[in-house]
């Protein structure tokens, strides 16, 4: 593997990493959503980086996906949808912003000594970006775990999934990763009406199942 | 015979996937509820038929996409036969809720093209030969039953539908991160491109991939699939989607899709047993096996929701039916796999039941139905023969298949015996302990008799009833066949 070719493609996915921690920290909608475009950009750079350094022109329809649908029409359309709801005030985090950020550190530092270790003969580029990719994956969950309004929950899925397609172009010459990127688009466009036409504000407020199906039996009677 | 058989081969394949997908179009474009209802119930017959003539004609090739041997067959067949009882269930069900107008004819339309669709995306991932084609179409299933789950649209359907979608999205999420996981072991030995992600060719190369990224990649498809199977902690989805959506789709959520999640995770496990260095798959799946049983187990005491109560049996079955495909070895598998034949059979058979009853009722909650069997005899004796099934009395199926569980258990590891004997007492001490008012108790509410023909319910627990009595050999020398090569 070559210097600067590997440096790129190492910079960009970490530059991925980067923005979900970034996303963490982000206490109001709008910077959420800015903050994620800026992530689906920078994941449409690396996937045509891949595309690029692999010669796989079919990961250019990939990156193109990136660009326009998730760094373009789908923040432009919950820009929108945050305005129409009457929500475009502050996020309520469930945990604040120094114990997410610890945790958000704590999972890039696992996801990276668990990728590596176990992954020693493999392709160093395909190594790093799977390590990377782990990262965002798990920081995308951490992102849907301190939130509890709706929209933020679905930007933190997106991230989340951002984080898979890094992977899959990663893998070298894996097969169907343009169809799996259509899938997740569709998958998301699904999210994001519902979102929209059930106007769904809040997560439950709460994780605990138990709390929330005696609620329910209460509230039936 | 030789020169059509393959075609005929290929014919039976191509309509199990053909049937849904020709019939899901139609339905979104035929108005009229009486037309569409019965279109479905024969769509869904005809891919029974074309999945039973799988047992007949000479099978495919394994190909780049699909793939039909003994495991994937059992699936299929069991599918497309409680998708065609279903269908019928469903007819009877969707005309009172047109009538009580909690559906509207557009409505109707949709959720019988989505059916079809969903009926589609489980067949397709049982044929699937490829781990990427797996995946799309369970999360094909999923989307499906999500927009079932929240076709009221009352507040607390579409609460149900976004939870699930949810954590239903992040288990694909994780399922795919481990498939990923996967092709990159494969890709060293089998080269890149199609051929690493063709689960044959995978099993056939497995011994030579790298164990330790094996291990992981298990481990988020066991996460991942794990959630769609319901294993406890992560659940947190399928008591909602069970209790909020139209009562048929409780029936194939629980009676289907969770076999589908888990036919994936199995299709794994044997990739990992493949792989004499790999971590095993099994104490993995035997302690989250055993936790959703106990978990569940005591979750039923608590339920005043009657589909809730059930599909938190659900999650129970489940938990018994991982653990004792992870204890392994051809007595547990060969159990494993009965017990997840009786389970649908006898699960949708409730949810059958449950509906008639919840519609004659009224209303989901247990306190409000009471002394059916003197109010609605057949309707009343075939729930309670349900649960005694379910319970795991005899001379039910379940009975049979739980029994060689705990005995398999007791003959390899006799200190887990001690759980899994404690988390079936408690369940079937909840599940009786709530059932004797619904069966017996002072008669309450709506005694209005049921329109509904219950020949679907019958059917299904006379199957069940057969099986705890007589299991003809030519069927245990199939599961026994399969259960050797799950390992």
């Amino acid at each position: 593997m070559n210097g600067p070719v590997f440096d790129i493609a190492h910079m960009l996915a970490g530059g991925l990493v980067l923005v979900s921690m970034m996303m963490l920290y982000q206490d109001r909608l709008y910077a959420l959503l800015n903050v994620f475009a800026l992530h689906s950009l920078v994941l449409t750079l690396s996937v045509a980086w891949q595309a690029l350094i692999q010669d796989a022109p079919h990961l250019y329809v990939t990156a193109a996906i990136a660009l326009i649908f998730k760094a373009i029409v789908i923040p432009v359309a919950l820009h929108r949808m945050i305005r129409q709801l009457g929500i475009h005030r502050e996020i309520e985090t469930v945990v604040g912003v120094g114990p997410t950020m610890l945790a958000g550190i704590g999972l890039v530092a696992l996801s990276i000594v668990v990728m590596l270790r176990v992954t020693p003969e493999a392709d160093p580029l395909a190594r790093e970006d799977l390590a990377f990719a782990l990262s965002v994956l798990l920081l995308g969950l951490l992102i849907m775990v301190t939130r509890r309004n709706a929209v933020s929950q679905v930007v933190g899925f997106m991230s989340l999934e951002n984080g898979l397609v890094l992977a899959a172009t990663g893998a070298k010459g894996m097969p169907l990763v343009v169809e799996i990127s259509v899938a997740f688009s569709i998958l998301i466009a699904f999210i994001v009406i519902g979102v929209f036409l059930f106007r769904i504000r809040e997560r439950f407020d709460t994780v605990d199942v138990r709390a929330l199906d005696d609620f329910r039996g209460r509230r039936r009677k | 015979m030789n020169v059509l058989s393959p075609l005929l081969a290929f014919d039976a394949v191509a309509a199990v996937l053909l049937v849904p997908v020709v019939a899901a179009a139609l339905l979104a474009l035929l108005p009229g509820y009486r037309i569409t209802a019965r279109l479905n119930v024969l769509a869904s017959l005809l891919t029974l038929l074309a999945a039973l003539s799988l047992f007949v004609t000479e099978r495919p090739e394994p190909g780049q996409y699909l793939l039909v041997d003994d495991l994937n067959i059992v699936f299929i067949v069991l599918n497309a036969f409680v998708g065609f009882t279903t269908s019928i269930f469903s007819a009877s069900y969707i005309a009172h809720e047109l009538e009580t107008g909690r559906l509207t004819p557009a409505n109707l339309r949709f959720y019988h093209a989505m059916y079809q669709v969903m009926m589609f995306g489980m067949n397709l991932a049982f044929v699937s030969n490829n781990i990427g084609l797996m995946w799309v179409a369970v999360e094909l299933a999923t989307l499906t039953t999500v927009l079932m789950v929240g076709i009221y649209r009352t507040h607390e359907a579409l609460e149900a539908a976004w939870k699930y979608f949810i954590l239903g999205s992040v288990g694909i999420a994780f399922a795919l991160f481990g498939t990923i996981l996967v092709y990159l072991a494969a890709q060293p030995v089998v080269g890149e491109g199609y051929d690493a992600m063709v689960w044959t060719i995978l099993v056939e190369h497995a011994a030579t991939f790298d164990p330790a990224l094996l291990n992981v990649a298990f481990v988020f498809l066991l996460l991942g699939y794990g959630t769609k199977v319901g294993l406890a902690p992560l659940h947190a989805w399928l008591p909602d989607a069970h209790a909020e959506g139209p009562t048929p789709i409780s029936a194939v959520l629980s009676g289907l899709l969770l076999n589908v999640a888990l036919y994936a995770v199995l299709r794994f496990k044997i990739l990992l047993s493949a792989s004499p260095e790999a971590i095993a798959a099994g104490p993995l799946m035997m302690t989250m096996g055993l936790t959703s049983l106990i978990f569940a187990a005591f979750m039923l005491y608590r339920r005043r929701d009657i589909k809730r109560l059930f599909a938190y049996s659900s999650i129970e079955h489940m938990g018994i039916i991982v653990f004792a495909f992870g204890l392994g070895g051809p007595l547990a598998n060969f159990a494993g796999l009965l017990h997840m034949v009786m389970h649908s059979l006898t699960k949708s058979a409730i949810f059958f039941a449950v509906g008639h009853v919840a519609q004659i009722k009224g209303t989901q909650r247990l306190s409000a139905i009471r002394g059916l069997t003197e109010t609605h005899p057949s309707l009343g004796w075939g729930l309670l023969a349900g649960v005694i099934a379910i319970a795991g009395l005899p001379p039910m199926g379940i009975f049979m298949s739980e029994f060689l569980i705990v005995s398999s258990t007791f003959a390899r590891h006799p200190l887990l015996a001690i759980p899994l004997v404690f988390g079936l007492l408690v369940a079937f001490g909840a599940l009786l302990l709530r059932l004797t008012g619904v069966a017996f108790g002072q008669p309450r509410g709506s005694v209005a008799p049921g329109k509904a023909s219950y020949i679907p319910m019958y059917a299904h627990l006379a199957l069940v009833l057969g099986a705890g009595i007589y299991l003809p050999p030519p069927l245990v020398a199939w599961f026994q066949h399969i259960a050797n090569l799950l390992r």
